[in-house]
């Protein structure tokens, strides 16, 4: 009957979202009178995946078959759905991500579960099931029903901040049958960058945009992100003229951010860029229009040119 | 080979969203209708695959006749027939349901949408469309090439890409750079007048979730300036009175 959470791991360590699933997870738990136990897929040790107790989890399954280390949507479904029937589990969550997403969109069809994306509060239980998530690229929320009897809520970053606790889950192998129609999927190339933050899950993003001319000018935008220890992102123009790759461009066409910092350097501030990051806790704009319509949508403002503010900022930062 | 591309029809994206009947209703009043951005890459992709000689496109949309101008955009962009169905997109559930009975009756070997609707920004859709067909799904796609059965294929991942093959069939959410954006030129548009556009009722009426009202998002506060001279300060500000860093 325990809430189900999905949580995942980014190169063999609890993804930051993932805790946050695993708390908002406990907390509905909690609410309905039952324990939360955490679903983790691929490999990693007993010591990292006990500390899901930090967080909430009273029990963590580990599926770690070699044939799951690589990060695959279907099977990971199947693995969960497995896992859902064997603890009873009506409600499962999982923090909105790449993954999360493929998974949970495949488990909602195999469970016939209701599914509420983007879901930005704890659910209300008063009147039958309903969560706010946020709609239209967050410009508004809905409050939604979940009508049906198993429920999937995905949730965005910074829906809740988790209260960690002196408590370790504990950890229980899972070895379900696996289905090779889940593995017909043949992956010839994978690149990825490491070491840096994962723009998703980042809690301070740096991000500019056309103002900064070119892909040479990027060193500055660089050392502000690393400074910060904040992740880098662009506007969809620059990744379009390919000054930055394409996992980098937030808004209505890239990836949708909720940082506690978002700082705009050279964006204008179309609609269609706010669209990605207008839920941001902070947004700090930087530009030298005074009238750019970003400033309108911002928290501080500083009217200046890059070349000059970032380095300075970086500097500011780096006596702190 | 058979390509469905799913659409949707959505507020244009510069729409001031707004609700009526005391927020349980989404203001039409002024707003714009267009293809879904990211549907609009999806078909944009088939149209280019249709160069090659026995490719069809076909366009479905699962809403009410206010798609139809959408629905014959996208003919004049260059699909070949179009499948209404008629009701409301309401839940995610429910729309996977209607794609997955036509596509059961037609053998497609392609079945492509965008990664996401930019209404509910779900991006549900194409994994449990795959699921109740038995098919693989793959999102969000940034490139893809048919080679015979074989898709080759690239998609997107936190911090990267992939780069994928699989044997058709397969169902796919879109994304840029999939394809540039097409825009109908006016033969396209004389010939879309006369393509066939086919209304069927909905296969059941099964729905997992129901919208029971919306809000808007508070204001932001107003914006503090710092100058430029004093930059610097914006740092303990953040520290100290936002508390972000
Ligand atoms: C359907 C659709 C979807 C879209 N999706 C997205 C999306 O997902 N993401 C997105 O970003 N855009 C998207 N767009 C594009 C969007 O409308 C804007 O064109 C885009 O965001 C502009 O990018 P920008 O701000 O980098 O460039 P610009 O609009 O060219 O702005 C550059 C800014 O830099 C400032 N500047 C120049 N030099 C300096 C300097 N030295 N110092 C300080 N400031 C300087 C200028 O004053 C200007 O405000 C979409 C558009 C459409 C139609």
């Amino acid at each position: 009957m325990s809430v189900l959470i999905f949580a995942e791991l980014d190169e063999g360590k609890l993804k930051g979202s993932s805790k946050e699933a695993i708390y908002y997870g406990s907390k509905v738990a909690e609410s309905l009178g039952t324990a939360a136990t955490a679903i983790v897929i691929g490999q990693a040790d007993d010591a990292e995946l006990a500390t899901a107790g930090r967080f909430g989890a009273a029990k963590v399954l580990h599926a770690a078959d070699s044939k799951l280390t690589e990060a695959n949507g279907m099977a990971y479904a199947s693995v969960v759905a497995a896992a859902a029937e064997q603890e009873g589990s009506t409600v499962v969550v999982v923090a909105k991500s790449s993954l999360g997403d493929a998974m949970a969109a495949r488990l909602a069809g195999k469970l016939r579960a209701g599914l509420a994306a983007n879901v930005v509060d704890l659910p209300n239980l008063s009147n039958g099931f309903r969560v706010k998530r946020s709609i239209y690229t967050g410009k508004a929320f809905a409050e939604t029903e979940l009508t049906a009897d198993k429920k999937i809520l995905a949730i965005k970053k910074n829906t809740i901040t988790p209260e960690e606790k002196e408590a370790t889950a504990s950890v229980e192998a899972f070895s379900p049958a696996l289905n090779d129609s889940d593995f017909v999927l043949k992956v010839t190339n994978t690149e990825k960058a490491t070491g840096d933050v994962l723009l998703p899950e980042a809690d301070l993003v740096v991000s500019a945009g056309r103002g900064l001319k070119g892909p040479e000018n990027w060193g500055i935008v660089e050392d502000l992100a690393k400074a910060l220890g904040a992740a880098t992102a662009c506007s969809k123009p620059v990744s379009d003229l390919d000054w930055r790759p394409h996992h980098e461009h937030v808004g209505q066409t890239g990836i949708k951010i909720s940082p506690n910092l978002y700082i705009a350097a050279g964006i204008s501030g179309a609609i269609q860029h706010l669209a990605g990051v207008n839920s941001s806790k902070v947004i700090v704009v930087i530009n030298k229009d005074p009238e750019a319509p970003f400033f309108k949508s911002a928290d501080y403002g500083i009217v200046g040119d890059v070349f000059d503010i970032l380095p300075r900022l970086t500097k500011a930062v780096n006596a702190l | 080979m058979k390509i469905l591309v799913c659409v949707t029809s959505v507020p244009d994206t510069t729409t001031k969203i707004t609700f009526t009947d005391n927020n349980t209703r989404f203001n039409k009043t002024g707003v714009q209708f267009i293809t879904g951005p990211y549907d609009d890459y999806a078909l944009a992709r088939a149209v280019e695959l249709k160069e090659k000689p026995g490719v069809t496109v076909t366009v479905l949309n699962v809403g009410t006749a206010d798609s139809e101008p959408v629905i014959r955009k996208c003919l004049a962009i260059g699909a070949d027939d179009a499948i209404r169905v008629d009701a409301e997109p309401t839940d995610a559930f429910f729309v996977a349901e209607q794609i997955a009975a036509i596509a059961k009756e037609n053998n497609y070997d392609l079945i492509l949408m965008g990664r996401e609707s930019i209404d509910y920004n779900g991006g549900q859709v194409h994994g449990i469309v795959g699921e109740l067909l038995g098919m693989p799904s793959i999102s969000p796609v940034m490139q893809l090439d048919i080679d015979g059965s074989t898709a080759k294929l690239t998609r997107e991942i936190e911090g990267g890409k992939q780069a994928l093959e699989a044997q058709l069939p397969l169902i796919l959410g879109c994304q840029e750079p999939i394809a540039e954006w097409k825009i109908p030129n006016m033969r396209g548009i004389m010939t879309a007048r006369t393509k066939p556009l086919k209304v069927i009722p909905p296969a059941g009426n099964d729905t997992l979730t129901k919208v029971v009202g919306y809000e808007l998002p508070p204001p932001r506060g107003s914006v503090k300036m710092i100058p430029a001279e004093e930059a610097e300060t914006l740092i303990q500000l953040l520290r100290t009175e936002a508390k972000v860093i």
